[in-house]
């Protein structure tokens, strides 16, 4: 039986659906991601597993029992805020103290259980220091020692990094993950950047809309997109309009619009004739002198129209005889050399036939 | 260096009016008061003179005042009336602003600016007019001229200055810290108080010290609503002065009541000054 299991759940906000009948079941021991835009329902599915919150339709399931009509207090759930929501009035101790308090722990009980949590964020240090006297990095390990220290069955987490910088953010990442494995508690992490999801989750839930558009693991996410918002919102795609040409036993051959044909992995049930998109991630387009020999089954030429260096990479826009763009990563792992072409000179893209993916429409 | 002069210039526009204003009309007086009240007083109200006019007569300075003050216990006893009937007022008020001041706070914010109007409105008429109907509306139930319409009054006068900082304190509250205290198992009471109560002491401080200070120094209602018994400081005060043109005894009555007061204060201010720091 899964630890949380949501059945066709339905939120309304007048003529908005922000929860459009939305299944999933998330393991016991499982770091679970809600991914995706901002409005897309994530934040009002979590304040509904929270408890703040009601579903129109559809059941939340916590160990198989419904819990509709337990209230947030009652719920063995606990959640970490994007603004952290520490007590100011409160000490760094008094802080983790209070779920304990509020469980009716004895004081000696709670006084060993509290020196725990702080322990297991590194935080052993700040107990009687007040939340205004914390760093931001800090201020969110009070925030997880507080709703981890009395055992939550589930954990959620809202946003928890946004209001970190990009240095501190990482760090908290790998903190994090391995918080979770000693831990051994389920996470449900709620997040808009999808650099973090793929990083941190098992599985990740990509919702768009109210709805669930794919539920996998990161690397199925990134390397097997369903659809185009998939594709376009887990990391870099190029997208090509192409149609089924024909149906081969080592795959597909696909007419791009305009450029000719291609070869691509084989899709199941795909027809011949069947229009879609066909999606290739940056770093698998090779980027060749035009005069180079092809090597690699699918090439199409064109020009350099702009490139961006930002240190390990560079990325080239090469813009294709038929006006579509395609990103091309190459790595500088020689030293001192920032590109290797110039705009406006004419270059090759070539990809393999087994990679990217057709996306039906 | 021109420029810290310029600072300085701006620094002393506009921190000397206020400043001379407080010298002239607060400092000066009190210390008017402090020298009034070791004076002996003139024949028909004001102070006699510093030196004899004729021989007999009283001048110079003396403690005489303050002797009847601390060797006749009514002073005692009437001091610590008024300051029974203050705290009580800002008790009542504490308890009918409160449940109020957090009702507004909590409403749609388009509805509160009307609300707060509402708690200020019976500032729009006279404040002599509000305690004449008092008057009006306990004469026929046979309540006028008794310690209940004393502290009706009082309590009528001065709650729109209770609601009105704690509305100010409670409408800042983040709410969610309530959020974060629910989540983590704290029922509605607890929630209450373990973080909407002590996050708006500051707010009960300020309001109180605005009903409990005032409700001291008042004579008008205890002299309109009250019996003779129910007269406070402010009465003996306001008597001493314009009934039996007594002038420094009425200064050194009104200069232990700010000491009275400071006292009060600083021990409330000590008392609090951790959750006020923090909040």
């Amino acid at each position: 039986m899964p630890l949380l299991e949501l059945r066709n759940v339905t939120r309304r906000f007048g003529a908005l659906t922000a929860v459009d009948e939305v299944s999933l079941s998330v393991e016991a021991g499982e770091f679970f991601t809600l991914l995706g835009p901002s409005g897309c329902g994530k934040t009002t599915l979590l304040r509904m597993i929270a408890g703040f919150d009601l579903p129109d339709a559809g059941a939340i399931l916590l160990d198989g029992r419904d819990i509709a009509d337990t209230p947030p207090e009652k719920r063995p759930i606990h959640t970490v805020f994007q603004s952290y929501a520490l007590f100011p009035h409160m000490t760094v101790a008094q802080n983790v103290a209070f779920p304990l308090k509020m469980a009716g722990k004895t004081p000696a009980e709670t006084a060993g259980r509290v020196k725990e949590a702080l322990a297991e964020v590194h935080l052993e240090e700040k107990g009687g220091q007040y939340p205004h006297e914390l760093s931001g990095g800090q201020k969110q390990r009070v925030a997880l020692a507080r709703a981890l220290v009395n055992r939550p069955r589930l954990l959620l987490l809202d946003e928890p990094l946004g209001a970190l910088d990009a240095k501190l953010r990482v760090e908290m990442q790998i903190e994090l993950i391995e918080l979770q494995r000693d831990v051994g508690i389920t996470f449900v992490f709620v997040t808009h950047a999808q650099p973090e999801a793929l990083a941190l989750s098992h599985r990740i839930a990509v919702m768009n809309a109210g709805r669930i558009e794919q539920l996998d693991e990161p690397s199925r996410l990134y390397g097997f997109p369903k659809n185009r918002f998939v594709a376009n919102f887990i990391g870099k795609c190029n997208m090509l309009d192409a149609a089924v040409v024909d149906i081969g036993p080592a795959g597909l051959r696909l007419a791009a619009r305009g450029l000719g044909e291609l070869a691509a992995p084989a899709v199941e049930g795909a027809r011949a004739g069947e229009p879609g998109v066909f999606a290739i991630r940056p770093e698998q387009v090779r980027i060749q002198a035009p005069d180079a020999p092809p090597g690699l089954e699918n090439h199409f030429t064109g020009k350099v129209r702009d490139f961006l260096y930002v240190g390990d990479v560079t990325t080239y826009v090469v813009e294709l005889a038929n006006g579509t763009r395609i990103e091309a990563l190459l790595a500088n792992s020689a030293p001192g050399r920032a590109r290797f072409f110039d705009v406006g000179e004419p270059v090759r893209v070539a990809w393999r036939g087994d990679a990217g993916v057709f996306l039906r429409d | 260096m021109a420029q810290a002069r310029g600072e300085r210039l701006q620094r002393w526009l506009v921190g000397g009016p206020p400043s001379a204003f407080l010298v002239v009309f607060f400092l000066v007086p009190a210390l008017i008061m402090v020298i009034a009240s070791v004076r002996y007083p003139g024949e028909f109200g004001g102070l006699a003179p510093l030196v004899p006019a004729a021989p007999g007569e009283e001048g110079g300075l003396t403690i005489e005042n303050y002797r009847v003050f601390f060797s006749d216990r009514i002073y005692f006893e009437i001091f610590l009336k008024s300051f029974g009937v203050a705290a009580l007022t800002t008790l009542i008020c504490l308890a009918l602003a409160y449940p109020l001041a957090l009702l507004i706070a909590r409403s749609p914010k388009r509805h509160r600016d009307l609300m707060v109007l509402l708690c200020v409105l019976p500032f729009a008429s006279n404040f002599l007019v509000r305690v004449y109907a008092w008057m009006i509306m306990l004469g026929p139930f046979d309540l006028l001229f008794s310690k209940f319409a004393v502290l009706a009054a009082m309590v009528y006068v001065h709650l729109p200055f209770m609601i009105l900082p704690l509305y100010t304190n409670l409408e800042k509250h983040d709410p969610t810290l309530l959020d974060a205290a629910q989540d983590l198992g704290a029922s509605g009471w607890a929630r209450f108080w373990r973080v909407t109560f002590p996050l708006s002491l500051p707010g009960v401080f300020a309001g109180s010290a605005l009903v409990f200070i005032p409700v001291l120094g008042m004579f008008a209602i205890p002299e309109i609503l009250g019996g003779i018994g129910d007269w406070l400081v402010g009465n003996m005060i306001k008597e001493s002065f314009l009934g039996v043109r007594d002038w420094p005894f009425g200064s050194m009555l009104s200069l232990m009541l700010t000491v009275c007061v400071l006292a009060i204060a600083g021990l409330a201010a000590w008392l609090a000054r951790g959750s006020v720091a923090r909040a």
